[in-house]
Protein backbone atom coordinates (compact mmCIF):
# COMPACT_ATOMS: atom_id res chain seq x y z
CA UNK A 1 0.00 0.00 0.00
CA UNK A 2 2.94 2.10 1.28
CA UNK A 3 4.87 1.48 -1.89
CA UNK A 4 1.39 2.70 -4.16
CA UNK A 5 0.91 5.89 -2.41
CA UNK A 6 4.57 6.66 -3.15
CA UNK A 7 4.65 5.92 -6.44
CA UNK A 8 0.99 7.62 -7.24
CA UNK A 9 2.68 10.54 -5.99
CA UNK A 10 6.10 10.07 -7.29
CA UNK A 11 4.47 10.03 -10.50
CA UNK A 12 1.80 12.89 -10.14
CA UNK A 13 5.02 15.74 -8.14
CA UNK A 14 8.32 14.38 -8.41
CA UNK A 15 8.73 12.83 -11.86
CA UNK A 16 6.06 14.93 -13.40
CA UNK A 17 5.71 13.55 -17.25
CA UNK A 18 5.52 17.21 -18.35
CA UNK A 19 7.54 19.16 -16.39
CA UNK A 20 10.25 17.28 -15.37
CA UNK A 21 10.46 14.14 -18.22
CA UNK A 22 9.68 16.60 -20.95
CA UNK A 23 7.01 14.80 -22.66
CA UNK A 24 4.31 15.95 -24.65
CA UNK A 25 4.99 19.16 -25.01
CA UNK A 26 3.36 20.32 -28.21
CA UNK A 27 -0.33 19.86 -27.09
CA UNK A 28 1.13 21.31 -23.67
CA UNK A 29 1.70 24.83 -25.49
CA UNK A 30 -0.79 24.12 -28.30
CA UNK A 31 -4.06 23.51 -25.94
CA UNK A 32 -3.18 25.64 -22.95
CA UNK A 33 -4.57 28.52 -24.38
CA UNK A 34 -8.48 28.51 -22.16
CA UNK A 35 -9.21 26.58 -19.07
CA UNK A 36 -11.94 24.79 -20.81
CA UNK A 37 -9.71 23.26 -23.70
CA UNK A 38 -6.81 22.43 -21.43
CA UNK A 39 -9.83 20.11 -19.10
CA UNK A 40 -10.76 18.66 -22.37
CA UNK A 41 -7.72 17.70 -23.16
CA UNK A 42 -6.58 16.95 -19.45
CA UNK A 43 -9.09 14.28 -19.23
CA UNK A 44 -8.80 12.73 -22.96
CA UNK A 45 -4.77 12.31 -21.73
CA UNK A 46 -6.33 10.37 -18.68
CA UNK A 47 -8.79 8.29 -20.51
CA UNK A 48 -6.40 7.47 -23.37
CA UNK A 49 -2.99 6.90 -21.08
CA UNK A 50 -4.78 4.54 -19.07
CA UNK A 51 -6.08 2.89 -21.88
CA UNK A 52 -2.79 2.51 -24.09
CA UNK A 53 -0.54 1.69 -20.89
CA UNK A 54 -3.16 -1.52 -20.63
CA UNK A 55 -3.12 -2.76 -24.11
CA UNK A 56 0.90 -2.15 -24.48
CA UNK A 57 1.34 -4.18 -21.48
CA UNK A 58 -0.75 -6.86 -22.25
CA UNK A 59 1.10 -6.84 -25.92
CA UNK A 60 4.19 -6.58 -24.43
CA UNK A 61 4.35 -9.76 -21.65
CA UNK A 62 1.58 -12.08 -23.67
CA UNK A 63 3.22 -11.56 -27.09
CA UNK A 64 6.12 -9.75 -28.06
CA UNK A 65 8.54 -11.51 -24.73
CA UNK A 66 7.46 -14.99 -25.70
CA UNK A 67 7.36 -14.41 -29.44
CA UNK A 68 11.34 -12.98 -28.96
CA UNK A 69 10.38 -9.88 -31.33
CA UNK A 70 10.94 -6.84 -28.20
CA UNK A 71 13.03 -5.32 -31.44
CA UNK A 72 9.58 -4.24 -32.52
CA UNK A 73 8.06 -2.77 -29.39
CA UNK A 74 8.33 0.65 -31.40
CA UNK A 75 6.21 -0.34 -34.36
CA UNK A 76 3.91 -2.46 -32.00
CA UNK A 77 3.38 0.67 -29.27
CA UNK A 78 2.36 3.00 -32.09
CA UNK A 79 0.42 0.93 -33.55
CA UNK A 80 -1.47 0.31 -30.80
CA UNK A 81 -2.12 3.67 -29.56
CA UNK A 82 -2.97 5.04 -32.83
CA UNK A 83 -5.52 2.00 -33.39
CA UNK A 84 -6.77 2.55 -29.96
CA UNK A 85 -7.05 5.74 -30.34
CA UNK A 86 -9.25 5.77 -33.42
CA UNK A 87 -11.24 3.01 -31.89
CA UNK A 88 -11.91 5.40 -28.72
CA UNK A 89 -13.58 8.36 -31.04
CA UNK A 90 -15.35 5.91 -32.90
CA UNK A 91 -17.04 4.53 -29.48
CA UNK A 92 -17.14 7.73 -28.11
CA UNK A 93 -19.20 9.15 -30.87
CA UNK A 94 -22.11 6.13 -31.07
CA UNK A 95 -22.23 5.59 -27.65
CA UNK A 96 -21.82 9.03 -25.76
CA UNK A 97 -22.21 11.89 -28.02
CA UNK A 98 -22.12 14.56 -25.58
CA UNK A 99 -18.39 13.62 -24.37
CA UNK A 100 -17.21 12.61 -27.68
CA UNK A 101 -17.87 16.81 -28.53
CA UNK A 102 -16.23 17.52 -25.35
CA UNK A 103 -13.32 15.53 -26.12
CA UNK A 104 -13.56 14.65 -30.17
CA UNK A 105 -11.31 17.42 -30.97
CA UNK A 106 -8.30 16.42 -28.77
CA UNK A 107 -8.07 12.77 -29.25
CA UNK A 108 -6.57 12.57 -33.07
CA UNK A 109 -4.08 14.68 -31.35
CA UNK A 110 -3.46 12.16 -28.57
CA UNK A 111 -1.96 10.00 -31.03
CA UNK A 112 1.10 12.18 -31.89
CA UNK A 113 1.62 12.83 -27.81
CA UNK A 114 4.38 11.92 -27.03
CA UNK A 115 3.35 11.59 -23.28
CA UNK A 116 0.99 8.51 -24.08
CA UNK A 117 3.85 6.15 -26.01
CA UNK A 118 6.30 7.66 -23.15
CA UNK A 119 4.68 6.08 -20.60
CA UNK A 120 4.01 2.93 -22.05
CA UNK A 121 7.58 2.67 -22.83
CA UNK A 122 8.50 3.71 -19.21
CA UNK A 123 5.93 0.95 -17.22
CA UNK A 124 8.27 -1.48 -19.65
CA UNK A 125 11.24 -0.40 -19.20
CA UNK A 126 10.63 -0.04 -14.90
CA UNK A 127 9.47 -3.57 -15.48
CA UNK A 128 6.25 -2.96 -13.24
CA UNK A 129 3.53 -5.64 -13.19
CA UNK A 130 -0.02 -5.43 -14.28
CA UNK A 131 -1.51 -3.49 -11.49
CA UNK A 132 1.39 -0.99 -11.64
CA UNK A 133 1.49 -0.25 -14.88
CA UNK A 134 -2.65 0.56 -14.30
CA UNK A 135 -1.82 2.82 -11.70
CA UNK A 136 1.67 4.39 -12.63
CA UNK A 137 -0.01 5.54 -15.98
CA UNK A 138 -2.98 6.78 -14.12
CA UNK A 139 -0.66 8.69 -11.94
CA UNK A 140 1.25 10.17 -15.00
CA UNK A 141 -1.94 11.09 -16.42
CA UNK A 142 -3.26 13.09 -13.78
CA UNK A 143 0.10 14.83 -13.20
CA UNK A 144 0.27 15.80 -16.69
CA UNK A 145 -3.29 16.96 -16.72
CA UNK A 146 -2.77 19.41 -13.17
CA UNK A 147 0.03 20.91 -15.17
CA UNK A 148 -2.06 21.37 -18.38
CA UNK A 149 -4.58 22.99 -16.28
CA UNK A 150 -2.67 25.16 -13.88
CA UNK A 151 -0.65 26.78 -17.18
CA UNK A 152 -4.09 27.21 -18.45
CA UNK A 153 -4.99 29.19 -15.71
CA UNK A 154 -1.55 31.07 -15.87
CA UNK A 155 -1.75 31.79 -19.41
CA UNK A 156 -5.31 32.88 -19.38
CA UNK A 157 -3.98 35.83 -17.95
CA UNK A 158 -1.22 36.63 -20.71
CA UNK A 159 -3.94 38.46 -22.54
CA UNK A 160 -4.36 41.45 -20.21
CA UNK A 161 -0.79 41.39 -18.82
CA UNK A 162 1.81 43.80 -20.26
CA UNK A 163 4.15 41.35 -21.89
CA UNK A 164 7.10 42.77 -24.05
CA UNK A 165 6.23 42.07 -27.91
CA UNK A 166 9.24 40.01 -28.54
CA UNK A 167 7.93 37.63 -25.77
CA UNK A 168 4.38 37.50 -26.26
CA UNK A 169 2.91 34.22 -27.59
CA UNK A 170 5.38 31.04 -27.31
CA UNK A 171 8.20 32.37 -25.64
CA UNK A 172 6.90 34.00 -22.21
CA UNK A 173 4.44 30.35 -22.64
CA UNK A 174 7.83 28.69 -22.28
CA UNK A 175 9.26 30.77 -19.47
CA UNK A 176 6.06 30.67 -17.76
CA UNK A 177 6.41 26.32 -17.70
CA UNK A 178 10.06 26.90 -16.33
CA UNK A 179 8.57 28.97 -13.58
CA UNK A 180 6.17 25.93 -12.81
CA UNK A 181 8.69 23.38 -13.50
CA UNK A 182 10.80 25.34 -10.43
CA UNK A 183 8.18 25.00 -7.74
CA UNK A 184 7.22 21.44 -8.85
CA UNK A 185 10.98 20.87 -8.27
CA UNK A 186 10.48 21.51 -4.87
CA UNK A 187 8.61 18.32 -4.42
CA UNK A 188 11.77 16.36 -4.75
CA UNK A 189 13.10 14.97 -1.59
CA UNK A 190 9.28 14.09 -0.71
CA UNK A 191 9.92 10.76 -2.38
CA UNK A 192 13.08 8.76 -2.41
CA UNK B 1 17.04 26.47 -57.55
CA UNK B 2 14.52 25.43 -56.07
CA UNK B 3 15.64 22.57 -54.24
CA UNK B 4 18.05 24.82 -52.82
CA UNK B 5 15.53 26.77 -51.04
CA UNK B 6 13.39 23.55 -49.88
CA UNK B 7 17.25 22.73 -48.28
CA UNK B 8 17.40 26.12 -47.08
CA UNK B 9 14.20 27.18 -45.32
CA UNK B 10 15.17 25.01 -42.72
CA UNK B 11 18.20 27.18 -41.68
CA UNK B 12 16.01 30.06 -40.47
CA UNK B 13 12.68 30.47 -42.07
CA UNK B 14 10.98 27.42 -41.17
CA UNK B 15 13.89 26.52 -38.11
CA UNK B 16 11.62 23.56 -36.79
CA UNK B 17 11.86 24.07 -33.17
CA UNK B 18 12.17 27.81 -32.96
CA UNK B 19 10.11 29.45 -35.80
CA UNK B 20 7.50 26.54 -35.72
CA UNK B 21 7.67 24.85 -32.00
CA UNK B 22 7.18 21.31 -33.54
CA UNK B 23 8.80 18.22 -31.39
CA UNK B 24 9.87 20.07 -28.36
CA UNK B 25 9.69 17.26 -26.37
CA UNK B 26 13.19 16.28 -27.62
CA UNK B 27 14.45 19.90 -27.45
CA UNK B 28 14.13 19.99 -24.05
CA UNK B 29 15.20 16.44 -22.86
CA UNK B 30 18.02 15.96 -24.38
CA UNK B 31 19.85 19.22 -24.28
CA UNK B 32 21.32 18.51 -21.26
CA UNK B 33 24.66 18.55 -22.64
CA UNK B 34 25.98 19.22 -26.21
CA UNK B 35 26.89 15.56 -28.00
CA UNK B 36 23.49 14.59 -26.49
CA UNK B 37 21.51 17.12 -28.59
CA UNK B 38 23.83 17.07 -31.58
CA UNK B 39 23.33 12.80 -31.68
CA UNK B 40 19.29 13.14 -31.25
CA UNK B 41 19.16 15.31 -34.27
CA UNK B 42 21.58 13.37 -36.35
CA UNK B 43 19.67 10.67 -35.79
CA UNK B 44 16.06 12.83 -36.16
CA UNK B 45 17.30 13.78 -39.39
CA UNK B 46 18.25 10.41 -40.96
CA UNK B 47 14.53 9.26 -39.86
CA UNK B 48 13.62 12.67 -41.70
CA UNK B 49 15.20 12.34 -44.83
CA UNK B 50 14.45 8.70 -45.06
CA UNK B 51 10.65 8.80 -43.98
CA UNK B 52 10.50 11.99 -46.75
CA UNK B 53 11.73 9.90 -49.68
CA UNK B 54 9.89 6.74 -48.98
CA UNK B 55 6.92 8.77 -48.74
CA UNK B 56 7.47 10.74 -51.74
CA UNK B 57 8.04 7.36 -53.56
CA UNK B 58 4.86 6.23 -52.40
CA UNK B 59 2.58 8.88 -52.51
CA UNK B 60 0.64 8.30 -55.40
CA UNK B 61 0.04 4.48 -53.74
CA UNK B 62 -0.80 5.20 -50.56
CA UNK B 63 -4.81 5.63 -50.54
CA UNK B 64 -5.57 9.12 -48.75
CA UNK B 65 -7.59 7.82 -46.27
CA UNK B 66 -5.12 5.73 -44.34
CA UNK B 67 -2.04 7.97 -45.57
CA UNK B 68 -1.49 8.91 -41.29
CA UNK B 69 -1.38 5.30 -40.69
CA UNK B 70 1.02 4.69 -43.10
CA UNK B 71 3.45 7.56 -42.82
CA UNK B 72 3.63 6.51 -39.39
CA UNK B 73 4.97 3.18 -39.90
CA UNK B 74 7.00 4.05 -42.28
CA UNK B 75 8.94 6.81 -39.76
CA UNK B 76 8.74 3.45 -37.30
CA UNK B 77 10.33 1.03 -39.26
CA UNK B 78 13.78 3.81 -39.87
CA UNK B 79 13.42 4.67 -36.33
CA UNK B 80 13.77 1.01 -35.53
CA UNK B 81 16.70 0.60 -37.76
CA UNK B 82 18.22 3.93 -35.89
CA UNK B 83 17.67 1.66 -32.36
CA UNK B 84 19.55 -1.39 -33.79
CA UNK B 85 22.09 0.57 -35.26
CA UNK B 86 22.64 2.56 -32.42
CA UNK B 87 22.28 0.07 -29.53
CA UNK B 88 24.97 -2.48 -31.76
CA UNK B 89 27.71 0.09 -32.96
CA UNK B 90 29.84 2.45 -30.65
CA UNK B 91 27.10 5.08 -30.34
CA UNK B 92 25.56 2.54 -27.63
CA UNK B 93 26.85 5.19 -25.12
CA UNK B 94 24.92 7.62 -26.68
CA UNK B 95 21.75 5.16 -26.81
CA UNK B 96 22.05 4.80 -23.34
CA UNK B 97 22.23 8.94 -22.47
CA UNK B 98 19.00 9.25 -25.17
CA UNK B 99 16.72 6.60 -23.75
CA UNK B 100 13.48 6.83 -24.45
CA UNK B 101 13.91 9.58 -26.64
CA UNK B 102 14.88 7.57 -29.20
CA UNK B 103 11.89 5.07 -29.63
CA UNK B 104 9.80 8.61 -29.26
CA UNK B 105 11.37 9.71 -32.69
CA UNK B 106 8.27 7.85 -34.49
CA UNK B 107 5.74 10.65 -32.08
CA UNK B 108 8.04 13.83 -33.24
CA UNK B 109 5.70 16.04 -34.87
CA UNK B 110 7.84 17.39 -37.25
CA UNK B 111 8.79 14.17 -38.93
CA UNK B 112 4.69 13.45 -39.53
CA UNK B 113 4.55 17.11 -40.28
CA UNK B 114 7.02 17.24 -43.30
CA UNK B 115 5.60 13.57 -44.41
CA UNK B 116 1.83 15.31 -44.07
CA UNK B 117 2.56 18.78 -45.49
CA UNK B 118 6.06 18.51 -48.07
CA UNK B 119 6.82 15.26 -48.66
CA UNK B 120 3.62 13.39 -49.71
CA UNK B 121 3.20 16.24 -53.21
CA UNK B 122 6.61 16.96 -54.00
CA UNK B 123 9.08 15.01 -55.62
CA UNK B 124 11.59 12.48 -54.62
CA UNK B 125 14.60 15.15 -54.99
CA UNK B 126 12.57 18.12 -53.29
CA UNK B 127 11.60 16.05 -50.51
CA UNK B 128 15.06 14.50 -49.61
CA UNK B 129 16.13 18.53 -49.61
CA UNK B 130 13.42 19.62 -47.73
CA UNK B 131 13.85 16.51 -45.16
CA UNK B 132 17.86 16.94 -45.10
CA UNK B 133 17.10 21.21 -44.53
CA UNK B 134 14.84 20.79 -41.55
CA UNK B 135 16.85 17.62 -40.22
CA UNK B 136 19.93 19.87 -40.07
CA UNK B 137 18.32 23.18 -39.00
CA UNK B 138 16.78 20.81 -36.14
CA UNK B 139 20.25 19.15 -35.47
CA UNK B 140 21.50 23.07 -35.31
CA UNK B 141 19.18 23.95 -32.68
CA UNK B 142 19.67 21.14 -30.43
CA UNK B 143 23.35 21.07 -30.79
CA UNK B 144 23.37 25.20 -29.73
CA UNK B 145 20.71 25.10 -26.84
CA UNK B 146 22.96 21.98 -25.34
CA UNK B 147 26.10 24.27 -25.79
CA UNK B 148 24.30 27.04 -23.69
CA UNK B 149 22.78 24.69 -21.11
CA UNK B 150 25.98 22.61 -21.15
CA UNK B 151 28.33 25.46 -20.58
CA UNK B 152 26.15 27.74 -17.98
CA UNK B 153 25.13 24.84 -16.04
CA UNK B 154 28.83 23.27 -15.39
CA UNK B 155 30.92 25.55 -16.92
CA UNK B 156 32.70 23.76 -19.41
CA UNK B 157 31.29 21.49 -22.83
CA UNK B 158 33.01 18.19 -22.93
CA UNK B 159 31.87 16.72 -26.39
CA UNK B 160 32.07 12.68 -26.54
CA UNK B 161 31.48 11.28 -29.84
CA UNK B 162 31.72 7.07 -29.89
CA UNK B 163 33.52 6.56 -26.95
CA UNK B 164 35.90 9.51 -26.96
CA UNK B 165 36.37 13.15 -26.11
CA UNK B 166 36.61 15.08 -29.36
CA UNK B 167 37.20 18.84 -27.64
CA UNK B 168 36.50 20.30 -24.52
CA UNK B 169 35.87 24.03 -23.62
CA UNK B 170 35.90 26.19 -20.42
CA UNK B 171 35.91 29.80 -21.38
CA UNK B 172 35.52 30.77 -17.39
CA UNK B 173 38.47 28.93 -16.27
CA UNK B 174 38.17 26.68 -12.84
CA UNK B 175 36.53 29.79 -10.66
CA UNK B 176 33.36 29.49 -12.21
CA UNK B 177 30.61 28.64 -9.69
CA UNK B 178 28.45 26.01 -12.07
CA UNK B 179 24.98 27.26 -12.48
CA UNK B 180 23.30 24.51 -12.34
CA UNK B 181 20.02 25.50 -12.61
CA UNK B 182 20.58 25.66 -16.25
CA UNK B 183 21.01 21.50 -16.77
CA UNK B 184 18.01 21.22 -14.46
CA UNK B 185 13.95 20.65 -15.77
CA UNK B 186 13.26 24.31 -15.61
CA UNK B 187 16.26 25.53 -17.08
CA UNK B 188 15.13 23.86 -20.55
CA UNK B 189 12.02 25.71 -20.45
CA UNK B 190 13.47 29.36 -19.30
CA UNK B 191 16.31 29.07 -21.62
CA UNK B 192 14.46 27.52 -24.74
CA UNK B 193 11.97 30.66 -23.87
CA UNK B 194 14.52 32.99 -23.59
CA UNK B 195 16.13 32.05 -27.15
CA UNK B 196 12.88 31.95 -28.80
CA UNK B 197 12.17 35.75 -27.74
CA UNK B 198 15.53 37.02 -28.61
CA UNK B 199 14.78 35.45 -32.12
CA UNK B 200 11.21 36.99 -32.22
CA UNK B 201 13.65 40.21 -31.45
CA UNK B 202 15.43 39.62 -34.58
CA UNK B 203 12.48 38.86 -36.76
CA UNK B 204 10.97 41.82 -35.99
CA UNK B 205 14.07 44.38 -36.80
CA UNK B 206 13.98 42.47 -40.11
CA UNK B 207 10.59 42.77 -40.81
CA UNK B 208 10.66 46.25 -40.00
CA UNK B 209 13.89 47.64 -41.77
Amino acid sequence: MQDILLMVIAAIFVNNILLMQFLGNCPFLGVSKSMDTALGMAMAVVFVMVLAATISYITQVYLLVPLGLEYLQTITFILVIAALVQLVEMFLKKAVPPLYRSLGIFLPLITTNCAVMGVCLLAVQKEYNFVQTIIFSFASAVGYGLALVLFAGWRERFAVSPIPKTFRGTAIGLICAGLIALAFMGFIGMVK
Amino acid sequence: MRAVREFTKGFWTELAPFRLVLGLCPVLAVTKSMDGGFGMGLATTFVLVCSNVIVSLLRNIIPPKVRIASFILIIASFVVIVQMVMEASDMYLLYKQLGIFIPLIVVNCIILGRAEAFASKNGIFLSFADGLGIGLGFTMSLTFLGAIRELFGSGVIVFNWMGEVIFTFSPFGSAYQPFTFMQAPPGAFICLGILLGLMGLIGNRQTAG
